[in-house]
């Protein structure tokens, strides 16, 4: 065969695996994560809350701050323990958007790496997953604030 | 006419041991009665996963010696691989044994590669007595090629899961057991299938290339066989394999099957089945072997497939080539007994006159070659 048969085989036969791919349920799925998610920020909504009921001195903002805190803390607990990988094969995006996805995406390389060491195993691998999302956080703001400056 | 792939033993090298090592969730899943070790911890009581699937590889190897009632000192060569960089797990292994040593990669396909080797040197009379081992881990696996496992991502359904568990065989140039009568090598096929997580359908051309290769050089139709099996193409690869054979011409009927769909549970949510080294390594060594040995298998043709991949070859965006080697496994067990099936009258068959009467069906099975028996013979004599 040359090359171009080849190709045409192959082109054809990714067609025929691609109509034979079992398809997820878009619907169950969808729901799944949409209330989760939901859930996941009334909780966080709860803990604002509470923080600004309980300590009214605090400014909204640091508030804000604090919420986040204790969110990226409890998600990186139930990691540790070992729930969230289930909460998120269950609700998909709707537990890997919150931030609580982010500090599990961060916890789960450092555990996983630990036998390496704390240098080269936890601290290298910590942000395999994580940290594309980082670098196009901190880009994004640098791109805004060139922005800002001359508007 | 293409050149020939098949090689045929003809002093048909004889399985005199067997060893099965797998992980709790293996255990549980169809194939678990069948195991002779069912570990309960999948840490292996060790520090981390390659450790446990370095121990697993090197009790895997033990318990195939002892089961041939042989010592390590009998062994002239240790056949092994694994799906780890470097494949550490097996070199590692074989650190604790007196033994020589040749490292294999096949990926998934190990545990036919070694084999065929194996029996290669017996049939070359290079060797008495080697052992052919592999296994793999779960956690290991995932770590490699994968996702951290506490990261809280949903798999693919065409995702599989990686068996943990190893296997180990012992090949002897006489003994008692099944014998490896043939040994086809394949070649890498690759037809373009670049998705990391359809490992079924990127194996499937290459299992359909060895299948026509065995068949065209031996003469063989898939009649022949009790089972064929392949190694993990999955749900759905074994479905794509069957579509490939059809077009082909050959229909694969009742006894294909594949070792990673029938491995787990329909309830143990393993999406497309089981994968990896251990998963053909442990079904041969456990379920196959002991079908061969008691004789309700008499002739197993036993390809497994690998996906010769990795991570940085598919980021730099490689496709994924595919390899499958076959081997044909034969009973040397006699016949005990003749099995009989009864065909019963229906209940509500009244009106059909002949199904009042029972009729009775005798099904004899013969043993496959007639050249077994004598080898046999002095094989019993000798002990």
């Amino acid at each position: 065969m040359d090359k171009k048969e080849i190709q045409k085989r192959n082109e054809a036969y990714n067609r025929y695996v691609k109509a034979r791919l079992p398809k997820t349920k878009a619907w169950p799925s969808l729901f799944n994560s949409f209330w989760v998610g939901g859930v996941i920020c009334c909780i966080g909504q709860g803990i604002n809350d509470l923080i600004l009921l309980w300590f009214p001195s605090i400014a909204e903002q640091s508030a804000w701050a604090l919420t986040l805190i204790t969110l990226i803390l409890i998600a990186s607990f139930l990691t540790g323990i070992g729930v969230y990988d289930k909460i998120g094969k269950f609700a998909g995006g709707g537990s890997i958007v919150p931030i609580t996805g982010f500090s599990n995406s961060i916890t789960s390389p450092a555990l996983e790496f630990k036998h390496e060491g704390v240098i080269y195993g936890i601290c290298v691998k910590m942000f395999t997953i994580a940290g594309p999302v980082i670098v196009s956080g901190v880009v994004a703001s640098v791109v805004v604030g060139i922005i800002y400056l001359f508007i | 006419m293409s050149k020939k792939q098949t090689v045929i033993f003809r002093s048909k090298p004889v399985i005199t041991g067997s060893f099965s090592i797998v992980g709790p969730k293996e255990g549980k899943g169809n194939f678990g009665a069948y195991f002779d070790k069912v570990i309960e911890d999948d840490a292996f009581g060790e520090k981390s996963y390659e450790k446990a699937e370095k121990k697993m590889i090197e009790s895997a190897i033990e318990g195939a010696v002892k089961n041939a009632k042989l010592k390590p000192e009998d062994i002239g060569l240790l056949l092994s691989g694994d799906l780890l960089n470097q494949i550490i797990s097996s070199s590692y292994a074989a650190r604790n044994f007196d033994i020589s040593f040749l490292g294999l990669f096949g990926a998934c396909s190990t545990m036919a590669e070694s084999l065929a080797i194996g029996a290669s040197m017996i049939e070359a009379k290079l060797f008495e007595n080697v052992v052919c081992a592999t296994g793999s881990h779960f956690s290991t696996a995932e770590r490699q090629f994968r996702f951290p496992l506490e990261l809280g991502n949903q798999r693919p359904p065409t995702s599989q899961w990686t068996v943990t568990g190893a296997g180990a065989t012992v090949l002897s140039k006489q003994g008692k057991g099944p014998r490896i009568t043939m040994a086809t090598f394949g070649k890498v096929v690759d037809w373009g299938v670049n998705d990391v997580n359809d490992m079924g359908a990127a194996m499937a051309p290459s299992a359909m290339d060895t299948m026509l290769a065995h068949f065209r050089d031996t003469g063989t139709t898939p009649d022949d066989y009790d089972l064929i099996a392949t190694g993990d193409l999955g749900k759905l690869g074994s479905e794509i394999l069957i579509d490939l054979m059809e077009e082909q011409g050959i229909k694969l009927g009742l006894n294909y099957n594949d070792c990673g769909q029938m491995y787990f549970a329909r309830n143990q949510n393993t999406l497309s089945g089981g994968s990896g080294c251990g998963c053909s390594a442990t079904v041969l060594n456990s379920f196959i072997i002991e079908k061969l040995r008691r004789g309700d298998l008499r002739r197993v043709l036993f390809m497994p497939t690998g996906a010769l991949m990795s991570t940085t070859a598919s980021q730099q965006g490689e496709t994924i080539p595919g390899v499958c080697h076959a081997i044909v496994l034969e009973s040397d067990a006699e016949v005990k007994h003749q099995r009989v099936i009864v065909a019963q009258p229906t209940k509500f068959g009244t009106k059909n006159v002949g199904n009042e009467k029972q009729e009775t069906e005798k099904i004899t099975t013969t043993t496959t070659t007639s050249t077994d028996k004598p080898t046999r013979a002095k094989a019993n004599k000798k002990e």
